[in-house]
């Protein structure tokens, strides 16, 4: 269905050639899951099968790319359009209309569909992807979720035969997650469509996979092969996959299910061993919020929380997205609206302080981090946080080498990678040292080793005395580095407690290790790994 | 219930808007403004854009509220009757003609009053039309040779709202920086990002459309392109000076009617020879049903009764403010906006069977 041969593909100005020598073939109804670090080339490869690359974005192209026959040189997207459908990683931008029926329908349109067939396959499109309740809705009241959804649904009316999804869980709560993937894998299974994949939340897609492309990036040849196998040589897996390495499963299972059967073995072995409760936190209280409220016109997005934090905690805040995480983080930080109730850090209201006083206390790296850059050059963005901040001079740059080392003084802050960009609005963030530092969604766009550095990086915050405030989707990242978890529903607090006990307490929240080895609480390879070692 | 054509409102309260505008009587503009609300609110169907009335009418009395301000403090119409008398700031000799304060008079009250009520119907119109059809699924409804610009205006209606949503997301973040923004740094720290955020969207939307089969069936021949572009412009023209001459009753019979006929036929030749080659289909478009079409009439006869009215002199369209005397209420084209209350009875018929 897909086949690429010996493509490469650079683009205009860069020194060294994005993809080089990619030999590929996938056949027909095959799910197949891309798999690289950031900057590896996953992007460019989903959209060289639609002729995006190099019709749209520029550059040169060398090999050949045919799907459904069809070369995609002799080919623009637009004559594609029948053949692949294509949804982006931001679902919201690529969105030409704006209720979801007249955006179910926008293809056919183009593709000059007739009147009544395109209402049949609305209709079908509606009930396969469960959009019903939402058809007359606007585009811009959906959530996340369902506007992921809707975009999936937008690329299948125009039936066509390959599906290529770019990152289409890494907005959503695991919940949402979980719908969308299922109507994928029945869109393989009941269709037999051909749908290639790129996701760096591999927990949640691997075990979807027929097959797994490796991109190593930097111009290596790409592996491919059985899920387990690739994903165990790929320096990006799923905790599952490194579990079993660990634990000698040959080959590594990709599915809880697989794991769990392997599993036995193991749990007798752990059996003697307490798994590790997150270390006890004796400091003093920073962060006291009572009663914090937050209503947008008719909507109550917070309601009544009351949340106390200690320095040295690290809380991660989960829930559904639009819970009010965002909401609550903006209201303790003092910059975003509170409607009711009260918040102190450090003996004093934030939002009673001015900009600058106030991020000296609390600072917040937000969901968008390039919202906060407006420069044109790492260096000058470094200096402009020293004058704001009044600390002396080389203190930001400091920090961003500590957290990711090697970042040139003259690049644009926007042609960073996403785990650079993070590090250096994290850097400006804590140059005034802040006691509590607030983050929204800090590993989206991260790759496994991108999240493991920077769960090193708050760890190390709190060891100072910091107090960290998160709030993610990523149960992994949870797993690894909070020490206490509250979970949100409708703008309240359902569950506040140690990490082992919430996560553990639910199968959404839990992380795969937990799953694996359920009933007791381990949460992470590492620590299993430790316990492992040290009997 | 199938759904009433946008334009058959349109058309609606087009008839109204033109009544509006040939009167300034203000008995008659009430009744407009009135039947106007009254088959908005019956009308409307459960949609995001059905409270555009409100925001109108709350528009319509701000513009009239302003229309008096004004009269009170700059004057410009004199009379006899005079209520109050404001301190009058003298101006040099240059600026004759021109008066701060001064006397208000009753006659100037009530001819402001009157301007200012008619520009406020006008706007009732509008916002009733605003209720009843979203103006975007008008746009769908253009023919197939204007896509590209129809296109064009439903993603800038869209970007907007983003825009605004990003500028503001922007800001908070920019407090983050413990940097309060403002003069004209803030112009530079605040506009960098927002238009990097904006011109990164066109480009996956632009990515997006191409991916999905915008423009597949472009390309029209040169010769084509420019005929239609000649006839609609010539059309549009006609329409605009054909469309003056029948609001403006001064105005040489000649540039009324048959103007505006030539341009229509202009324009629909224009469009069909552009059309006839593009090949796209329309979701659910708009259908003109026989409901549609009475609605549409409604309203033009409405629209059509003032004209005949005004033509023949008997109906007190513009009453005079001085001396001041109260306005009737003339017979014919009140009898005539009454018509346009036919959609209720129509939507009435529709929900009972």
């Amino acid at each position: 269905m897909i086949r690429f041969d010996n493509v490469s593909v650079t683009y205009n100005g860069a020194d060294r050639p994005t993809l080089s020598g990619i030999d590929l073939f996938v056949p027909e109804g095959e799910l197949c899951l891309v798999v690289g670090s950031t900057g590896a080339g996953k992007s460019t490869l989903l959209r060289a099968v639609n002729g995006l690359v190099p019709h749209f974005t520029g550059g040169k192209l060398t090999g050949r790319v045919v799907v459904d026959g069809r070369d995609t040189a002799t080919h623009p997207p637009r004559e594609l359009a029948d053949v692949v459908g294509l949804v982006g990683q931001d679902p919201v931008a690529g969105f030409v209309t704006d209720s979801v029926e007249e955006e179910l329908a926008y293809s056919m349109e183009s593709l000059a569909v007739p009147e009544t067939v395109m209402r049949k396959r609305v209709e079908e499109t509606v009930d396969l992807l469960g959009l019903a309740d939402l058809r007359g809705r606007a585009l811009a009241t959906l959530s996340g979720g369902q506007q992921q959804r809707v975009a999936i649904g937008a690329a299948l009316t125009a039936h066509p035969r390959v599906l290529v999804l770019d990152e289409p869980t890494s907005a959503l709560d695991p919940g949402a997650a979980e719908d969308v993937l299922a109507a994928v894998h029945r869109l393989v299974h009941d269709l037999g469509m051909t749908v290639l994949v790129a996701e760096h939340r591999l927990e949640r897609v691997a075990q979807y996979a027929d097959r797994v492309i490796w991109l190593p990036g930097g111009g290596a040849a790409p592996v491919d092969g059985d899920p387990g196998t690739v994903l165990a040589e790929a320096p990006v897996a799923p905790p599952v996959v490194r579990l079993g390495q660990l634990a000698g499963w040959s080959p590594p299972p990709v599915s809880i299910r697989d794991a769990r059967r392997l599993a036995g073995p193991l749990r007798e072995r752990l059996e003697p061993i307490t798994p590790p409760v997150s270390e006890s936190v004796s400091g003093r209280e920073i962060l006291a919020a009572t009663g914090v409220t937050v209503r947008y016109g008719n909507t109550t997005a917070v309601s009544g929380v009351d949340l106390k934090v200690t320095t040295g905690e690290r809380v991660a805040v989960m829930g559904r997205n639009g819970s009010g995480k965002s909401s609550l983080l903006w209201a303790l930080q003092g910059s975003g609206k509170r409607s009711g109730g009260a918040v102190v850090v450090d003996g004093a209201d934030p939002a009673k302080l001015k900009p600058p006083a106030r991020r000296a206390k609390i600072g917040m790296v937000p969901q968008q981090p390039a919202d906060l850059l407006y420069l044109h050059t790492v260096a000058t963005e470094c200096a402009q946080a020293d004058t704001e901040s009044g600390r002396p001079e080389g203190t930001c740059r400091a920090l961003v080498d500590s957290l990711a080392p090697g970042i040139p003084d003259d690049r644009h802050p926007r042609d960073l990678s996403e785990g650079q960009r993070l590090a250096l609005v994290l850097g400006i963030a804590l140059t005034p040292s802040p006691d509590v530092l607030l983050l929204d969604e800090p590993t989206r766009g991260l790759d496994y080793p991108a999240k493991t550095r920077l769960a090193e990086a708050l760890r190390a915050l709190s060891r100072d005395g910091h107090a960290v405030v998160l709030a993610t989707h990523d149960v992994e990242f949870v797993a690894e580095v909070a020490t206490r978890v509250v979970v949100t529903a409708d703008g309240e607090i359902v569950a506040d407690g140690p990490v082992e006990q919430v996560v553990t307490s639910s199968p959404v929240f839990a992380p795969q290790v937990a799953k694996v080895l359920a009933p007791r609480p381990w949460l992470t390879v590492a620590a299993v790994e430790t316990a492992l070692a040290t009997r | 219930m199938t759904r009433t054509h946008s334009g058959a409102w349109w058309l609606w309260a087009l008839g109204l808007a033109v009544v509006a505008s040939r009167t300034t009587n203000p008995v008659l503009l009430a009744l407009v403004a009135a039947v106007a609300g009254f088959v908005a609110v019956t009308c409307r169907a459960a949609a995001p854009w059905s409270s555009a009335y409100g925001m109108f009418l709350k528009l319509g009395l701000a513009v009239l509220g302003i229309r008096l301000v004004f009269h009170v403090l700059v004057g410009g119409f004199t009379g006899t009757t005079v209520l109050f008398t404001l301190p009058e700031i003298p101006l040099p000799d240059w600026a004759a003609g021109i008066r701060i304060g001064g006397p208000v008079t009753a006659e100037g009250l009530a001819h402001a009053l009157y301007l200012g009520l008619q520009l406020a119907t006008l706007l009732c119109c509008v916002g009733a039309a605003n209720a009843l059809a979203d103006p975007r699924r008008l746009l769908k409804s253009v023919p197939a040779a204007l896509y590209e610009v129809s296109a064009a205006v439903v993603v800038a209606l869209t970007l907007a709202p983003q825009l605004a949503v990003s500028a503001r997301s922007v800001r908070r973040a920019r407090m983050l920086r413990g940097d309060p923004a403002r003069g004209r740094r803030a112009i530079r720290t605040l506009l960098v990002p927002v238009l990097e955020d904006g011109l990164d969207r066109s480009l996956h939307l632009a990515a997006a459309m191409d991916s999905r089969g915008y423009g597949r069936t472009a390309g029209l021949p040169r010769r084509t392109r420019v005929l239609t572009a000649l006839l609609v412009f010539g059309g549009l023209i006609g329409l605009c000076v054909g469309a003056y001459g029948l609001l403006d009753s001064a105005a040489p019979a000649i540039i009324g009617a048959p103007t505006l006929l030539l341009g229509v036929l202009l324009a629909v030749t224009g469009l069909l020879i552009g059309s006839r080659r593009v090949r796209r289909t329309r979701y659910r478009p708009d259908k003109w049903t026989v409901r549609s079409v009475l609605i549409a009439c409604s309203g033009l006869a409405a629209g059509a009764v003032t004209i005949v009215a005004d033509s023949l002199g008997t109906a007190d369209l513009v009453p005079t403010t001085s001396p001041l005397s109260f306005p009737d209420l003339p017979l014919l084209p009140s009898a005539g906006v009454l018509i346009a209350l036919l959609p209720v009875a129509l939507v009435r018929r529709e929900t009972r069977s």
